[in-house]
């Protein structure tokens, strides 16, 4: 069997074919798919999957991107440029409008974040233009509820997420049948870590927006001492302690609770280096949201969250 | 590095939670947030200790009954494998999850506690890694420092096994004896058990071989998706995108698209955007074919030397899956690796008792986590392989007609 091994894939190379494979099935199976984008570093993965997946064709789906309004400057600017030269179709609904058209009420505090709106915005979305599929970023790695969904996650016509009624997948055969209304959430990098994203992104040298590397911004320290970007979102009173650091984004999430790391990691090689050191996980370290209860996401999930 | 995909199975209380949750520990897996919360909750528990096993257990509602009742995939890697682990409940009712769970994997740890043995479990658990066509089995007798790390009883348990390993024609099966709770041969050697001249739990996972276990030789490529940019510049530009899910093809091989029997040659290959020379399982490719022939989503590729068989009849194990039972003259919709067609139950064959490997006849229907054998006639023919002979053409997905839930898993004969 050696003279087989030049027939053998690394395990980057496994993962990105089964993604591959994945975004594949929602083009085969589904009618009026989506790619939910979000402008970090994962969803900037699923485009470059995308590409190899249905190259030299145009991709069988648009981006959907629900903002907001509270994004940093650079994923924006980022956003644009990259659906220029990849020169496909943007779609972009605001969660701002969702707020007035919905009479909902906005967050308050200090910290307020339009995180938890954003369903409301996806599901008008989804409505609109009759998505059947979307596809998302995310990763079981990321917390203990994703841990168990499905890599085709069928939603009913709230959105909803039901734990105790997903149904089996097996092998890589993925159902994706539904009735109207319900709608699939698919999750091609479900199996992939974060670590396995950087090194992903090195390996394609793929581009990201400036802020996953260390620059110099100007932060409020938090109780809990974490560090959130100085912004119009927040509101800053005279107790804050205000300092200047050098920080990086390991998510990149609303400026309101996407909380920055101090690094001086200024390239990929380093950024890697200091994950692989470092001892809190992703999204205990950047979310401000997901402390509050041991359930929080799970909670979300239910409710129509990505 | 490569990635080892495994499944533990245990009964109740065997360990699983604590095995993983120490594999994960060991290996640098948990970080320290993720720590501070299972700190948190093991305080809400009576004795204080960090249970590691809560990891583990993810949905509040298996929390609230203190039992793991779906699949959660476990996430760790070391500098020579990435490891994905399956976390499947072991008890007789949740004998779907279980299938669920042993159908992607490499490896099945299987747990036996050594103060109970070998028990109804481990056989059934036995019997489904060997159903899925599981190549390698380790079995791991946890809890030895509660035997006094004794090497007779691990022995004795050692043999009983063995009748079953022999029963099944299991091949590869490794065993071990561990402690999850305080790290006995997991990640070390453990200086409780010099007895023991085999390696880690870690060290065998890390080392078993996989790269002989992708099948090279039967070329298999199922049609996900037609590539047609119709525009100016690649007018003529088609291209089938697939998955090969076994074999290797080159440009110019002559090849068949199955199941209409249409002969033609593989014009070009190409893997993300790039013309290669050859492509090999499992990798994500688009091909390009020398006639003009109507090729769609759910045909599959093969080569002469080795053509899958074109059938409406499938002779299947079935492990049904829905709490809905199903009939003799049941319809359904199967799915076989890209291709949906309609089909009809003809016959149950036997019941298969998981427990016992023994043959239960005269049955109309199966109940939910029943495994049977039973025959099935498609409306139009599949390109199919046995499931023993070449896995991942060997299963299939039986689909409700009306609710659309996935109902059964189909090993095909
Ligand atoms: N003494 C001892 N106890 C163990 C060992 N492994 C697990 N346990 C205990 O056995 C109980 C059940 O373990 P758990 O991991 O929850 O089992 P599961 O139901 O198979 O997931 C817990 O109280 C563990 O602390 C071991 O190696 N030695």
């Amino acid at each position: 069997m050696r003279q087989m091994s030049k027939y053998y894939l690394n395990y980057l190379d496994q993962l990105e074919s089964e993604a591959i494979h994945i975004m594949r099935e929602v083009a085969g199976q589904f009618e009026r798919p989506a790619l939910l984008f979000s402008g970090g570093k994962d969803s900037i993965t699923l485009v470059r999957l995308a590409e190899k997946a249905f190259r030299p064709g145009k991709f069988p789906f648009p981006l959907v991107h629900i903002d907001t309004g509270h994004n940093f400057p650079e994923a924006l600017a980022y956003r644009d440029n990259l659906v220029k030269e990849l020169d496909e179709k943007l779609i972009v609904r605001y969660v701002g409008d969702t707020i007035q058209r919905q009479k909902l009420t906005e967050p308050k505090g200090k910290f307020a974040s339009r995180n938890a709106l954003q369903t409301y915005t996806l599901l008008e979305t989804i409505e609109e233009f009759k998505f059947d599929a979307c596809i998302g970023g995310a990763r079981r790695d990321e917390e203990k509820a994703r841990a168990k969904e499905r890599i085709f996650s069928v939603r009913d016509e709230f959105g909803q997420w039901d734990p105790k009624r997903q149904r089996p997948e097996l092998w890589n055969t993925y159902n994706g049948k539904i009735h109207k209304g319900e709608n699939v959430r698919a999750f091609p990098i479900s199996n992939w870590t974060e670590l396995d994203v950087w090194n992903y992104i090195k390996k394609e040298n793929i581009s990201l927006p400036s802020i996953y590397f260390a620059h110099e911004r100007e932060c409020v320290v938090t109780a809990d001492n974490q560090l959130v970007a100085v912004s119009d979102f927040i509101q800053i009173d005279k107790a804050d302690t205000v300092v200047k650091k050098q920080v990086r984004y390991r998510t990149v999430g609303d400026m309101t609770c996407t909380a920055a790391v101090e690094s001086s990691a200024s390239n990929i090689d380093d950024v890697i280096k200091e994950i692989i050191v470092s001892k809190i996980s992703e999204r205990g370290e950047t979310r401000i949201d997901d402390q509050v209860s041991e359930a929080a996401m799970e909670d979300r999930k239910k409710g129509g969250y990505f | 590095m490569d990635i080892l995909r495994f499944i533990t199975a245990g009964s109740v209380d065997d360990g699983k939670s604590t095995l993983i949750g120490r594999l994960l520990y060991d290996s640098k897996s948990i970080l320290i947030d993720q720590m501070a919360a299972i700190e948190k909750q093991s305080k809400n528990k009576e004795n204080g200790e960090i249970d590691l096993a809560i990891l583990t257990d993810g949905l509040r509602a298996e929390r609230e009954q203190g039992i793991t009742i779906d699949v959660a995939y476990k996430y760790f890697s070391t500098d020579k494998r990435k490891f994905i682990i399956a976390d499947a409940p072991g008890h007789i009712q949740y004998t779907r999850n279980m299938v669920t769970g042993s159908s992607n994997a490499d490896l099945s740890v299987i747990l036996i506690d050594a103060r109970k043995g070998v028990i109804e479990q481990t056989r059934r658990h036995s019997i489904i890694t060997s159903l899925l066509g599981i190549k390698h089995v380790v079995v791991a007798i946890n809890k030895m420092d509660l035997v006094e790390f004794s090497e007779a009883r691990y022995n004795e348990i050692v043999k009983d096994y063995k009748s079953i390993q022999k029963q099944l024609g299991l091949a590869d099966v490794i065993f071990i004896p561990i402690s999850a709770l305080s790290g006995d041969n997991i990640v070390d050697r453990s200086g409780n058990m010099n007895w023991y001249k085999g390696e880690s739990l870690l060290h065998i996972l890390e080392n078993v071989k996989l790269n002989s276990d992708v099948n090279l030789f039967d070329v298999r490529f199922p049609v996900q998706y037609v590539i047609r940019p119709q525009t100016e510049e690649l007018h003529d530009y088609r291209g089938y995108a697939g998955k090969l899910s076994s074999g290797i093809i080159r440009k110019g091989d002559k090849v068949i698209v199955e199941p209409a029997g249409i002969r033609t040659a593989i014009k070009a290959i190409e893997i993300g955007g790039k013309e290669v020379e050859e492509a090999f399982a499992p990798q994500s490719i688009v091909v390009h074919l020398d006639d003009d022939v109507d090729v769609s989503r759910g045909d599959m590729i093969v080569k002469e030397d080795s053509k899958p068989k074109i059938t409406q009849d499938l002779e299947v194990i079935l492990c049904w899956m829905d709490t809905k039972p199903m009939e003799v003259g049941s319809k359904y919709m199967i799915q076989h690796n890209t291709k949906q067609v309609r089909c009809v139950v003809k016959e149950i064959d036997y019941k298969l008792n998981v427990n016992t490997l023994e043959k239960e006849t005269g049955i109309q229907s199966a109940q939910l986590n029943d495994v049977c054998k039973v025959l099935l006639k498609t409306a139009s023919p599949l390109a199919i392989d046995s499931y023993k002979a070449l896995r991942n053409n060997g299963g299939a997905i039986l689909i409700d007609e009306t609710s659309y839930v996935t109902v059964g898993a189909c090993i095909i004969n």
